[in-house]
């Protein structure tokens, strides 16, 4: 069972607004939902490897060369910001006093 | 002109002999959206002006007598997590309802490059999640073969636009059944390539270490051409290679078709059983020979996927910040910006994954949750590695059930994620699986699930036709 603060706290994390309703919600779902997840724990997995990719990925490298960026569609991407000042995106405060 | 019984080859051969133009498929694809689309809603936009002018371009190879590519003057729709220069791209979500795409993804530059005619988005749950298309924030899509019932999902709308004739082939997203259940739900052939076969650049994403883009066409023969188009290696996809295994001595009397017993237990219903296993019984009949195989892990892939698809489409989503691009609602700090953006724009489906996932990878669970999953999947791995020793082919039911109502499943997020039961194993392990349509049952399609080592669609597709032949 997940409590209510939990699915406050996990919201936080996730940088998510949720309403009364969907925190009621949520805790319902996920009590169900984890529940059924449940059913790994009875497996032995004491001797396994974990598997991160479903194919053996090397690293991939390229020429570490300088690569031209077109401005106009560096500024297009730009572009999609809500905030922009000079080419650059503009973000409220990262380091201020708020919690 | 109707869309719904022309092939690829009859396209090519009808231009090549003037029986119609690249620009008369265009009208014809665009007519069949305006008579169908407004009650079964596969599009969430048509792109007229694109098509005719490649549709002219076509037209003007014909005249100029210059070599068509392999798609010449095939109305193709794509899903809305694949980006088309210059048209919106929204993957369902209010969260992208305004955002045009910069540049092509990698498909689709070849799909141009092919002389395809793309003729539109298609509708899709939200960024993937979802088994119906009910999860798009710009309404549900009917199931053309019965309008009551869903299409599947999450690539609803590419299967629909196909079963409906609007478009002959599509192009869907496939995490972890997007394109098989709703190839088997509408009755279309539907393949999801090997991990790392079609390059990802240009998708948007929902879980790395699963997605796939594939085709859906009306026959094995338009899947195996759409496949051939798109596949390869990609330099802006670090995860993409350039790998086929061709097998050009196939025999359906070599076949070895594994049959596992678990995919035939409980909770499959028994006339979407009976359906796969007269089909297997034809296979049989023709030659081939069935071995009853064992995937002991597989009752473990659906928690694994779906702790696996919940961890990554939680960091996968976190660009969707209200800063960069997107919806946005601008809060009195950074931290409440996020908060009002995101709680805002996204469905109740993501906040949910996003949620799940964020709990799976924080502190104090990570091992009990992911770690643990990564586990399974080698396990799992492992099962079919061992299978594969004595089989060619794995076959199986696509969807333990058949297409359902719309709203049946909505309240039970559960529910819905068990939809996926069958289909997930091959994302996890990131085998190729192609659905073909195997008959009906109440009037319903059901579709046949074939799975072969890595790498080898080649057997997927030869087999495919064997099915597709049988009668």
């Amino acid at each position: 069972m997940i409590t209510k603060e939990q699915v406050v706290h996990i919201a936080k994390l996730a940088r998510l607004k949720l309403t009364e309703e969907e925190i009621v919600k949520f805790q319902k779902d996920f009590s169900s939902i984890l529940d059924y997840f449940g059913i790994l724990q009875s497996l032995d997995t004491k001797n396994v490897e974990p598997l991160t990719h479903s194919v053996a990925a090397e690293n991939v490298e390229r020429e570490d060369v300088e690569r031209e960026a077109d401005p106009a569609f560096s500024q297009e991407l730009v572009d999609m910001a809500p905030s922009q000042d000079q080419g650059f995106l503009q973000v409220k405060e990262v380091f201020g006093n708020d919690k | 002109m109707e869309l719904g019984t022309l092939g690829i080859k009859d396209i090519q051969e009808g231009l090549q002999k003037k029986t119609f133009s690249a620009t008369e498929l265009a009208e014809a694809s665009f007519s069949a959206i305006r008579e169908k689309d407004p009650k079964i809603h596969a599009f969430l936009e048509v792109t007229e002006n694109l098509a005719l002018e490649q549709a002219a371009a076509v037209d003007k190879k014909v005249a100029n007598k210059e070599k068509l590519g392999a798609l010449a003057g095939v109305p193709s729709a794509l899903k809305d997590a694949i980006l088309v220069k210059g048209v919106r791209a929204t993957a369902g979500s209010r969260m992208l309802e305004n955002y045009t795409a910069p540049y092509d993804a990698t498909v689709v530059e070849k799909l141009k490059g092919a002389d395809a005619l793309l003729v539109g988005k298609t509708n899709m749950d939200e960024f993937g999640m979802g088994a119906s298309t009910e999860n798009s924030a710009f309404g549900v899509t009917r199931n053309p073969l019965d309008e009551e019932r869903v299409p599947g999902g999450s690539s609803g709308g590419s299967a629909a636009s196909v079963a409906a004739g609007e478009a002959v082939i599509a192009l869907g997203e496939d995490t972890g059944g997007s394109i098989r259940l709703p190839a088997s739900f509408c009755g279309l052939v539907g393949l999801k390539p090997t991990y790392g076969a079609v390059s990802r650049n240009g998708i948007i994403a929902l879980a790395s270490s699963l997605d796939q883009v594939g085709p859906f066409a009306r026959t094995v023969e338009d899947c195996e051409i759409v496949f051939d188009v798109i596949r390869g290696k990609d330099p802006l996809d670090a995860t993409s290679v350039d790998a086929q295994v061709q097998d050009p001595n196939f025999k359906i009397q070599n076949l070895r078709i594994g049959v596992p017993k678990e995919y035939f237990g409980e909770g499959l219903d028994p006339v979407v059983g009976d359906v796969i296993k007269n089909t297997l019984k034809k296979l049989e009949d023709a030659g081939a020979k069935l071995v009853e195989v064992s995937i002991p892990h597989v009752q473990y892939a659906l928690a694994a996927y779906y702790i696996i698809n919940t961890s990554e489409a939680s960091a996968n989503l976190a660009r969707y910040d209200g800063i960069r691009y997107g919806f946005s609602k601008a809060g009195n700090t950074l931290l409440e910006t996020y908060l009002e953006s995101r709680g805002e724009a996204f469905g109740t489906e993501v906040k949910r994954r996003i949620m799940l996932g964020t709990y799976a990878l924080s502190a104090g669970y990570y091992d009990a949750y992911y770690i643990k999953a990564q586990k399974v999947r080698t396990l799992l791995k492992q099962d079919f590695e061992k299978a594969f020793e004595e089989v060619d082919v794995i076959a199986g039911p696509v969807s333990p059930f058949l297409p359902f109502k719309i709203g049946e499943k909505m309240q039970d997020p559960l529910a819905m994620y068990l939809v996926d039961i069958y289909t997930v194993s091959a994302n996890l392990t990131a085998l190729p699986s192609l659905s073909v349509p195997a008959g009906k049952a109440e009037n319903l399609p059901v579709g046949l699930q074939l799975m072969a080592p890595a790498f080898q669609e080649n057997l997927l597709f030869k087999a495919g036709s064997v099915v597709e032949a049988l009668k």
